[in-house]
């Protein structure tokens, strides 16, 4: 029997973030860190931009961003080898960059234009990449669970040694097919990880006003799949556990539960009227919990780069998202024959 | 269920059986039942000897001697078991078939279709063969091809189509799932977006809207939504519309509710050379295909061309029977009605034009429009409801395209705007039925 999940009262609202020393940490070496630190910023600063389009108007519809979230995708993007493949829901910007996406070609699909992603037919919640192993990018509520273990599924089908993460929302975590899916997994030890992405909020929705079970690390309990909660704001956290998942997963033992305690600072999309939450909370996991500022401070504090090396990957990051929005805004918009591309092959 | 074959007698003349004792065993073409004593007494003479095929349902297979009686009574006594009874409290799956109201005669030979070789030699199978050698040939064919769902493995098939694939596939390929049709249908779904090319079955595609979400967000719209870089290959299969005295739940029609859906194929065979090509094609398509079988069809038998490969055209139209008086539009089990029908016209010098659109979605349009053209009048036919219907669009279609030829108005025949009721006389007032279409192809003709 696979370990049980590890019981962590969320209903008491576990510190997210919150640094508990170096040395309860594992470790990551001076490189992964500045990578992690690159990669958490690009997402950062690419979100932000995509908000700052947004209210000029040239990205429409829903947006769903990310900040606060990014040592999530981060982390376990370096725990995955080349070939592992990624599923999301809707909030699924920073996968696609984490993925290796291009960001221009990202900035153009939610701008709506040709050299998209989705040839602008998708927008923001519909992007997929094949040759990066992302499977997008899905509009519904709990849709990409079944849909990432199916993708599981052909991977044991296939014996090609690859693992899919299936990301998920807290929200997503009381639709049925979540564990319709669950039960499949751990019945064909499909070779899935399972992150629970749990930001506190299903909307406006917190937890503790339609969860029953709270540790969401639980909810593969009565399928016998074990599960744990993970300081989602930690990158160094969220790695060290996705290793662990991952390789749970590829030895061919079934899936595996990862409950990321994490945050989001902006609002569901664009048009939340963030009354159901302080401005204190929120005030409290940037200052505190910040997953970008924490390594930039171990960074230097550590002296593991200096305040230059550090000054030039925000320049580089500044320079590729300014980039982006400039390709984005000024790129075609899709040829009208394309409404009827696509439909079927 | 019509007929069923005498396997095994259990008990033997001149054995005592109380009520309730097993006395012999029929085979169907879904299952094997046991026939139970209805009386105490003594087994006094047995009709149908062990082995006869194809016994009637209702047709005495024993006589019971009650206390007293003795084979000198033969005359008076009793018709013991019957045969082939009604199964008792099935699995919703299956259904017994009652007989089936309209006695159609069977489509035109499969080899008048254009598809078909000249001096091609015919095997008659019936719908539910061909469509599991359809599978069992594609699964040879391409490794990436799997069948999933529930008991289409070990149980070998709800319906049986897929009797004998894991025997010849094993459990790597013929994949029984839990009862989670919507997180199977995503599981498929997801396995053909990563390349694979799942064939899933429903039951019946009344549990299809438990998924209803995977097979029109997932599978049908990521084609369009990735600018065409994700596809999903896939079949969803299974018995559709009503099929016996299953009540509304389990008799519901889907035509029209996926036909309507831009980025899936549709699919609605009614002869078994169709069924086996069609689903061979779709297997092989790179889109979503919906599969929509019948289960009152899977027994009936008809002619189907012996060909290394048979494979048909997807979107293409059949004239099952050629006329100038009046045009008759069906697919699947409607074209019993439709056939019958114009058999019925014939007799009264009309010739009614009979086509089998096969595929719903893309419509072959054209052919009904052209023979529309041609007979000036047109009678569309299906067991779903009227409201929304795909006869509802084939009627705006020829409005649009042959409103001038049109020497009446088009005319639909549908099930009636009701939930199916389950009492056998009701029923049968709610589909479609011969009649109907024999009156309202009269009324197009003002006769």
């Amino acid at each position: 029997m696979p370990a049980t999940a590890k019981s962590l009262d969320t209903t008491k609202d576990r510190p997210r973030g919150k640094d508990q020393g170096a040395a309860a940490r594992p470790p990551m070496s001076a490189e992964q860190e500045k990578l992690a630190f690159r990669e958490m910023l690009l997402i950062r600063r690419f979100e932000e931009k995509a908000g700052q389009l947004y209210g000029m108007g040239l990205i429409g519809g829903f947006c769903h961003l990310y900040i606060g979230q990014e040592a999530v995708v981060v982390g376990m993007q370096m725990a995955i080898e080349e070939g592992d493949q990624v599923i999301t829901a809707y909030r699924d910007h920073g996968h696609m960059l984490a993925s290796g996406m291009d960001p221009k070609y990202v900035m153009a699909e939610l701008t709506g234009r040709r050299s998209g992603y989705s040839k602008g037919k998708g927008g923001s919640m519909h992007m997929f990449s094949i040759e990066k192993n992302f499977y997008g990018g899905h509009g519904i509520v709990g849709a990409q669970v079944p849909l990432g273990t199916g993708i599981a599924f052909a991977n044991r089908y296939r014996e090609n040694n690859r693992v899919c993460l299936t990301y998920f929302g807290d929200g997503a975590a009381n639709q049925g097919q979540v564990y319709e899916s669950f039960n499949m997994a751990e019945l064909w030890k499909l070779p899935v990880v399972y992150i629970i992405e749990n930001n506190k909020y299903a909307m406006g929705t917190s937890i503790e006003r339609s969860h029953a079970q709270r540790d969401l690390s639980k909810r593969g309990m009565s399928f016998g799949i074990p599960g744990e909660q993970v300081d989602g704001m930690d990158v160094r956290a969220v790695k060290a556990a996705g290793e662990k998942a991952v390789a749970f997963a590829r030895e061919g033992k079934g899936p595996y539960i990862l409950e990321m305690l994490t945050y989001r600072y902006r609002g569901h999309s664009m048009s939340d009227p963030a009354k159901y939450r302080t401005k204190d909370e929120v005030d409290k996991y940037r200052k505190e919990h910040d997953p970008i500022e924490m390594v930039r401070t171990r960074l230097i504090e550590e002296k593991r780069a200096s305040e230059d090396e550090v000054k030039k990957i925000e320049n580089e990051v500044k320079n590729i998202v300014n980039e982006a929005a400039e390709f984005a805004s000024h790129e075609p918009e899709p040829d009208a024959s394309e409404l009827w591309t696509d439909v079927t092959r | 269920m019509e007929k069923g074959n005498l396997a095994k007698w259990v008990k033997n003349e001149g054995d005592p059986v109380k009520a309730g004792d097993v006395i012999a065993e029929i085979e169907t073409d879904k299952a094997t039942m046991e026939v139970e004593a209805v009386d105490e007494g003594t087994l006094g003479k047995i009709l149908v000897p062990e082995g006869t095929q194809d016994v009637a349902v209702n047709t005495p297979i024993a006589i019971i001697f009650a206390e007293g009686e003795k084979a000198g009574d033969v005359a008076a006594a009793k018709p013991a078991a019957k045969p082939a009874p009604k199964q008792e409290a099935p699995a919703p799956a299956e259904t017994p078939a009652a007989p089936v109201s309209v006695s159609a005669p069977a489509a035109a030979p499969a080899a008048s279709d254009p598809e078909v070789p000249a001096g091609t030699e015919m095997v008659t199978m019936t719908v539910r063969e061909a469509l599991r050698d359809a599978m069992a040939e594609e699964m040879r064919r391409d490794p990436s091809v799997f069948v999933m769902g529930e008991e289409v493995a070990e149980y070998q098939g709800a319906y049986k189509v897929t009797q004998g694939l894991l025997q010849e596939f094993g459990a790597k390929r013929v994949i029984d799932t839990p009862i989670t049709e919507h997180g199977f249908a995503g599981v498929g779904v997801g396995a053909a977006f990563a390349g694979l090319k799942p064939v899933v079955e429903f039951m019946t595609f009344n549990f299809s809207m438990q998924a209803i979400d995977q097979i029109v967000n997932s599978a049908g719209k990521t084609l369009y939504m990735s600018g065409g870089q994700v596809t999903a290959q896939i079949v969803f299969r299974g018995p559709n519309g009503p099929a016996a005295r299953v009540a509304a739940q389990h008799s519901q029609d889907y035509s029209a509710w996926y036909s309507h859906i831009p980025g899936l194929k549709v699919i609605a065979p009614y002869t078994a050379a169709d069924a086996k090509g069609l689903l061979k094609a779709a297997i092989r398509d790179p889109n979503p295909v919906i599969f929509l079988e019948n289960e009152i069809l899977y027994g009936k038998s008809f002619p189907v061309p012996k060909l290394e490969d048979w494979v048909l055209p997807i979107g293409k139209a059949r004239i099952a029977r050629a006329g100038k008086d009046v045009t008759l539009v069906a697919w699947s089990i409607g074209m019993n009605y439709a056939l019958g029908a114009a058999e019925e016209l014939a007799k009264e010098g009309i010739e009614a034009e009979v086509i089998d659109l096969r595929t719903l979605r893309p419509m072959d349009i054209e052919t009904v429009v052209e023979s529309a053209k041609k007979t000036n009048r047109c009678i569309t036919i299906e067991e779903g409801w009227p409201q929304n219907g795909v006869g509802a669009d084939i009627a705006a279609q020829i409005m649009e395209r042959a409103f001038d030829w049109l020497d009446a108005p088009v005319t639909r025949v549908s099930g009636k705007d009701v939930p199916m009721p389950y009492a056998a006389n009701l029923e049968k007032l709610a589909l479609p039925s011969v009649p109907e279409v024999v009156e309202a192809a009269k009324a197009v003709l003002y006769r």
